[in-house]
Parts: C-alpha cells; structure tokens; sequence
C-alpha cells in the first residue's frame, strides 16, 4: 500500500502543529507497511521518517502559465509517460530527493523569508485580487495555446519549479494553486494507491492528483476555517475547503469536535467522516536541567499562537480574577499571533502588565523551558480541533486546564475542563492548581498514564483501516 | 561684550536646542530576565552617540564656536540632559570639550531639566525635585555655570510644575506656546505664572517646526532669508520670538546633504546683522523684560505630537502600566539607597522609553516610530518590560540585603521554590 501524501510542512522546520502531526502519522503508518510518498512545498533539510519518500514542490517543474486543468488533462492523454522526469537520490538517511534539470529552476518567483519573531507576520493573509488572477489566466492558457508559446519566445522556459515558500504569507493562494500543479504533475509520474491531503492548503493538489490517477482520495481535516476565524470566515478558504470535502472519498476529522463542524457547517454525510484522534510522539523521560523561573514561583503557562482560536482574552480575564486570590500569580504567554496587540492592551488596561511575560514564538529548547517552569498549562481555546499542546505539557509534566471546546478533551478524561468563556470558572480551577500541589500531582501522575495511550501509532491502524477499506470498495 | 540690555524697539530672539539622547536598553528575551544581562545596550548606545557627534554636534558646535567668534552679539541656549552629558563622559568627551569651548566664550546659556529627562513630574514624592538639582549639580561640575532657568521634558509645563520649580528657585521656565493657554495672545511675550516669581518663556512652535520639521518640505531646502523675512513681518509689538528644537536637527534628522548646516551659519549671520531683532538668551530676557500677563495653565502641556499634552509618553494604558509599575519601585529603591541602582533605575524613566510605546496613527504615529528602535509599539513594551522585570529582581534582592550585583541573582534563583524541585523529582520517580 502506497500513500501519495500531500502536507504543508514538516518537521523540523515547522510553524505549528500541522508538521508534528504529519510526522507522527507518517512514522507510524511504517509500522503498518504503508509507503508514503510525502510532497511539501519546500524541502528545508533534515525531514526523515520511515518508509517516506519526501518531494519538494519547489523542485517539480511545471508549466510556468498553465492551469491545473490542464495538467489533469495531460495526465489522461499521456497515460505511459510514467517515468520521473526528475533525478532521484537516495540519502543515507532514507530520504529520496527529486532533482530537476538544473536549467529549469533557473526561473523563480521571488521567495521570501518570513520572520516569525517579529509581531508583523503572523496569520496568514492575502492580496484580495489574488484568486481573481488565477482564475484570469485560466481561459487565456487553454483557449489560446500561442499565448504560451509567446511567453517561452520571451526566453521564460514554459516549464519551471516554482520557488515554494511552504508559509503562510501574503502569497498563500498563489501557492496553494500552484501546488495544485504541483500535485497532478507528481500522481501523472509516480504510482500509489490512496491520496492523502493535510489541511485546505493541499486540498487542491489532493483533488487535481485524484483527477490525474483516479485513486481514492482521503482529505485530513486538522482544523477548519470556522476554528482558525470564528465567523469571520474567509470565503476563498471556505470554499477551497468545502471543495476538498465535498471531492473527496473520506474526510478524517482530528476529533468528534471537527467531525461536527464537518458535518453541520460544511454539510458532509456524517458517514463520510471518520474521527482519527492525533496521537503524540512518545518521549523518553530525559533528564531534565533544572530551569529556574526568571519570574516568581506560581506560573501559569499560556502556549500557542495568539489568536482568536487559542482564546488569549479569556485567559486574561482568568488571570485577573486569579491574581485577586494569588497575588504573586505569573503568566507567561508563549507565542504571536494578531490578537497580541489586543491582548497586550487589555493586560495594561487592567495593569496586570508586570505579571505577564511575553517570549514570542517558541520552538525547540525553549519550550521544554517554558514547561520546566510552568506549574499550570492553561489552554482556553475557543474551537481547537485538537490541541496537541496539553499532551506536550502532559509529556513535560505539567498539569493541564483544556476548555471543553477542544478536540484534545474527548481523550483526556483526567483534566480538568472548563467552558472556554467561563473565566470564574477557568480562574478557580486555576487558583487550586496553584494552591493545592497534591492536586496537580495526582492530574500530573494520571494523565501521564492517560497519554501513555494516545498515540499515532493507534491513530495509523485506524487509518490503515480506512485506506484498505476504501481501495477494497475502489476494486470492486 | 555687548551684555547690557538694549532698550531700542529691536525685538528680543531666543535660540534653544535640545541635546539628549537615551540609554537605549539591551534586547532582553523573557529568558535572558535574571541571566545577568545588562539593562543597557552599551555597544549600540556607543555607536549612536559617537555616530550622531560625528554628524552633529561635533560640527554644529564648531559652527557655532565660528560664528559666536566671527559675531559676538550672537546667543544661544542649549539643555543638555544628564543622560547625554554621561554618554558623552564614556563614549565622545570630545563633544564636551567643544561644548566646554562654547560656554567659555559666554555666548552660550545652558539650562536646567531633569537630569534623565524623565516624566519626574508625574511621579509622587520629591523625585522631581531631586533630579532637577542633580542636573544642576551636574552642569556645574561640566560647565562651571549654575541655571537659572528650567526646561521640563519636552517642555512638560502646568501652574503645579511652575510652583515646584519656582520653589526651587529658578526665576524662568520655557514651555510651548500652544493656543488653548494662550488664547488669542501671541506667544511672542514674556508670561508670569499667577502666584510664583516665575516668568515663562513660551516657545514659537510654527517658527520653530519650520526649522525642525518643514526644512525640506516640498522637496527643496528653506533659506534663511525666507526664514529671516518671516522673522521680520512679526508684529514690532512682540517682545521675544522663542525658537526651540532638538539640536539632533542639523546633521541627524536633516543631514549634512540638505544644506541645513549651510541654513544654520547662514542664519546666525543673518541675526547677529539684524537690525531689528538682538539675540538673548532666556536668563537675559527674563530679567530685562516686563511681563506682559498672567499665564494660567491648569491642565499639562508639552511640545509633543498634536496633542501637545502628555499623550506621547503616557497616551495608552501600556504606557501608563509600565509607567506606574516603575515608579512603584521608587521606595524600595530608595531604601536600598544604592547609587548604581538608583542611576539605572532613573535611567529606565527617560521619556523616550515610553515614546517608544505610543499606538498613535497618522503623522504622529510616523514620528514615534522615526525615532523608535522598536518595530512596533508592542515590542518597545514587552522588551521594556523584560528589562524592568528583571531590574526588579535584582532590587528585590538587594532589598533583601544581598549588595553583589552579579552573584546574588543566581543565589537568589538557585533558593527559588521547592515546588519546581518536587515536580521533576516526581517525573523522575514516575
């Protein structure tokens, strides 16, 4: 069984959970004699798991004016040529590179770096008239093939990679069209049995490589626009994804949670969608260095991005009525995001300002300093799908306050959960965590043994399971 | 030297600059609070100062020096404040040198302010007061001379500050002229406060921004003789014409290209010449010259943004927190009665500190962010923060009787809570 999976980044180069996952799924769907073939927009280095194959988008030439259509297109007519065009190398470390004509990626859209420290780039946003000139195009290319030749006259080679950020910039729909390409040029090259795309970025490459090979098509839902905006949903998204769901054979939704935003807001047959919970990679307990807190003793954690989603105004209401009890109560908030101007201006309106501390985005070391001086991980989420998070705090051994609106929650039976907009309530369970130790010790020791149980590797059978299901049904 | 006053109908000129630069703090990360770290980014204070007395003050005060030589009727006064008179001290005591030259030729009045040109009005207690004399202990021990008249930050001014500086002793103080004080008189008078000995010089701010922020508006430099000519069609009955600025004006927020060092000599050629105006200095004019009327200020104003009041430093809620939790500090601090702390600790109440935090819009929030190091307002605040944090710890420390700056923090940390202990003792056995 060969996977052809579609993702939008992966570890360690990673800007959120979307990475982790795909790489604990992957990892473990090799335990289950799965091959991947794993494309992400851009290759940074350093991305291994087993039995997976990585493609970088970014090195898949594709026609510099054309549409998916008629990639899809070219893909029917031209069913022998099956041959990689591109020079593959294995790595020592299992990882297979796929290099192309060094001529063809002479011709590169200009790339940029985002910079996650500073407080400009957060979410993804985009140029409004971004979609209007990708559906332009379309007509022109195809009604008049001489357009293109035009173009190769102007010494632009018709085919060439196209330099992939793998962000989530200004560009983002131009990039996810062009993944697009990207996917139905891959599935008119390689063989695979079931095509597997992570989240709405990779919808469309999912959809047009169906189209190409006609395998079954499963999308992963890790979180939908209506958790990322509330009900300020962009439309262009929504749509993109209501796309993907609606093409697709089997939509995987990260908890029951999902599964009913699935099924009510985007109005997909509940028997189409199948609950996969995330797992987390199990860690081996290291010998921890002890971190001294910079700030008092009695820290309660906030981590994750700060945005509507994560619920950051909740918790500064919770905080509030937290220092009325515990005066020497401190609040680290770990991340950006857009709601941090806000977040920030409320926390010195109620001058609260010297109880909270601002590290900006996190990754690696320095989260596992968070955790180590962390005494509560508070997780206030407005809609979280899942929340990989809590589990992280779980595995570092700090305690957990998750709100009931979150995925994470149906696993978790031990923590303590409160309404997300119930700050009194969210304040209390705060305040006890703090003051009662052999409370946060017994949920510490117990949840431990909770997540002992929750993995990717339970998450892989289950989905190994849909994947033969579904080709069975394909077969027959 | 033509000192005495003159009593022909020539009108009086004041001019004013202002010298400050901050101590610019250190880029402090939420892990490096407690690590030991300086407060103060000594490198990049450095270069800023030795960049901007290169561009600068260096050649505006030889200018300056020229002409005073050339012409000595010419007279100017300059606030220097104690932050940029200690950078100077460690990083370009040449500049002193050649502020030293200007005072010598007694051409050249120096000011009084807040030593760290701080918003110590706004904080309780005597602060004020202390960091005022120590500015002038400060100009003595420099420049051999003792002020006479006071300057707020950024010309801060109410009938409350005008009492305390009075008290004081100082017979004269500057503030700007806006219109909701003044009415609709002109500023060009001198003013009394309504129950002090004060006289009150108020800046010209039009002819003053002409200079300081419209020299190259429209694309091409301002000439002096415009800027003489527009001297000259103010009315014969003005008394005194007050212009205030930053000195950083000429070389560093207009740099050498536009010709403004060419507009400076060229305008002070043009005053020492002129028939009816007579250079002053602000100590000369208040004692010569009558005042014309009461000056009520019941609410506070400043030279800053549109405003001018005090929006620019305490305008949001960020501000005014970080604001009100640094001057929390202020008894302890005083307790522990250590100099180095109580230094850093006024050094962290330099004004620009919270300039730097303002969400103003528009032309304002353009100004802010020219002058900010920060890329935005939220970042000024938290590494603000980061830094008081970590200076409180170091105060709570000390309250605690530890004096070593360096190693106390750690013993400090290493005693810190028992329950971070017992947790990884627990993941251990687990």
């Amino acid at each position: 069984m060969k996977v052809l999976m579609f993702g939008w980044e992966f570890p360690p180069h990673i800007s959120g959970g979307l990475g982790t996952a795909c790489h604990g799924l992957t990892n473990s769907l090799s335990k289950e004699n799965i091959d991947v073939l794993f494309v992400v927009p851009k290759l940074h280095g350093g991305e291994s798991a087993d039995r997976t194959d990585f493609i970088s988008a970014s090195r898949v030439p594709i026609s510099v004016s054309g549409s998916v259509e008629q990639y899809i297109s070219a893909g029917r007519v031209n069913p022998d040529v099956r041959t990689p065009l591109y020079q593959v190398i294995r790595q020592q470390t299992g990882v297979e590179q796929i290099e192309v004509p060094s001529s063809l990626s002479a011709y590169r859209a200009p790339s940029f770096e985002e910079t996650s420290s500073t407080v400009s780039h957060w979410n993804y946003q985009f140029a409004d008239t971004e979609v209007e000139v990708a559906t332009r195009r379309e007509p022109q290319s195809s009604t008049n093939p001489v357009e293109e030749r035009q173009i190769t006259e102007q010494e632009l080679p018709s085919h060439a990679a196209y330099q992939f950020s793998g962000s989530y910039g200004t560009n983002l729909l131009e990039e996810v069209r062009r993944y697009a390409q990207v996917g139905a040029e891959i599935a008119s090259k390689f063989d695979f049995d079931v095509i597997h795309a992570h989240d709405w970025m990779t919808y469309l490459a999912g959809i047009a490589a169906k189209k190409v090979s006609g395998k079954p098509l499963f999308v992963h839902v890790h979180a939908t626009e209506y958790d990322r905006s509330g009900e300020q949903v962009d439309q262009r998204v929504h749509a993109i994804e209501h796309q993907g769901m609606a093409e697709a054979d089997c939509v995987i939704a990260v908890s029951n949670w999902t599964k009913e935003i699935v099924v009510s807001r985007y109005r997909q047959p509940a028997e189409k969608v199948k609950v996969v919970h995330n797992g987390i990679i199990p860690k081996a307990a290291t010998e921890k260095m002890f971190t001294p807190p910079p700030v008092g003793s009695h820290i309660v954690t906030f981590l994750g991005r700060i945005t509507h989603q994560k619920g950051p105004l909740y918790f500064v209401e919770a905080a509030r009525r937290v220092l009325e009890r515990i005066p020497d109560a401190h609040f680290v908030i770990a991340g950006s995001g857009d709601q941090m101007p806000l977040m920030i201006e409320r926390i010195a309106q109620l001058r609260m300002s010297s109880h909270f501390h601002f590290t900006g985005f996190l990754k690696g070391k320095d989260i596992e300093r968070v955790w180590a001086m962390s005494n509560v991980y508070v997780m206030p989420s407005v809609s979280e799908p899942f929340g990989i998070a809590p589990l992280e705090a779980i595995q570092a051994g700090v305690p957990v306050i998750i709100s009931k609106q979150s995925g994470v929650a149906e696993v978790m039976p031990h923590a303590i959960k409160v309404d997300f907009w119930n700050s009194q309530e969210l304040a209390a369970a705060i305040c006890s965590m703090l003051k009662y130790k052999s409370l946060s010790k017994t949920l510490t020791r117990n949840s431990a043994e909770e997540i002992a149980d929750i993995t990717w590797d339970r998450a892989a059978k289950k989905l190994t399971q849909l994947y033969y299901e579904l080709t069975s049904q394909h077969c027959a | 030297m033509n000192s005495l006053p003159n009593t022909a109908p020539r009108r009086n000129l004041v001019l004013y600059f202002q010298v400050h630069q901050p101590q610019r703090l250190s880029n402090m990360r939420f892990f490096d609070i407690g690590s030991g770290n300086t407060c103060f980014d000594e490198e990049g204070n450095r270069n800023i100062v030795q960049r901007i007395a290169r561009e600068c003050y260096l050649p505006a005060n030889d200018i300056l020096l020229k002409m005073i030589r050339k012409h000595p009727n010419i007279r100017v006064a300059f606030s220097l404040s104690g932050v940029i008179i200690d950078q100077f001290d460690d990083y370009a005591p040449e500049v002193l040198d050649s502020f030293r030259a200007l005072a010598a030729t007694g051409a050249v009045e120096f000011l009084s302010e807040t030593c760290y040109h701080s918003l110590a009005c706004m904080m309780p207690g005597k602060e004020f007061e202390e960091q005022v004399l120590s500015h002038a202990e400060k100009v003595y021990e420099h420049f051999g001379v003792r002020p006479t008249v006071f300057r707020n930050t950024e010309l801060i001014y109410n009938d409350e500050i005008g009492r305390r500086v009075s008290r004081l002793g100082f017979l004269g103080i500057m503030a700007d002229g806006v219109e909701k004080v003044l009415g609709d008189r002109s500023p060009n008078h001198v003013f009394h406060h309504p129950d002090q000995e004060l006289k009150i010089l108020l800046r010209n701010y039009r002819l003053s921004d002409d200079i300081a922020f419209r020299f190259m508006e429209g694309g091409k430099p301002l000439t002096a003789e415009k800027y003489v000519s527009w001297l000259n069609a103010l009315p014969h009955e003005d008394q005194v014409v007050n212009l205030a600025m930053d000195y950083e004006t000429f070389g560093e927020h207009h740099k050498k290209e536009t010709g403004i060092f060419k507009f400076m000599e060229d305008l002070l050629s043009r005053l020492a010449k002129s028939r009816s105006f007579e250079m002053t200095t602000p100590s000369q004019v208040i004692r010569v010259t009558e005042s014309h009327s009461v000056l009520n200020v019941p609410h506070l104003i400043s030279w800053a943004d549109q405003e001018r009041d005090l929006s620019a430093w305490l305008g949001n809620d960020m501000q005014r927190d970080a604001f009100d939790t640094l001057a929390g500090l202020e008894c302890d601090i005083k307790n522990i009665d250590d100099n180095e702390t109580i230094a850093q600790w006024r050094n962290l109440q330099t004004s620009d500190h919270f300039y730097y935090m303002s969400t103003k819009k528009g032309s304002d929030g353009m100004v802010h962010s020219y002058f900010s190091p920060y890329a935005s307002p939220y970042e000024a605040f938290i590494n603000y923060m980061n830094v008081l944090t970590d200076f409180s710890m170091r105060v709570q420390i000390l309250k605690a009787g530890k004096i070593d700056h360096s190693v106390s923090v750690k013993m400090a940390i290493d005693q810190w809570p028992q329950s971070m202990g017992s947790r990884m003792t627990m993941m251990a056995t687990h």
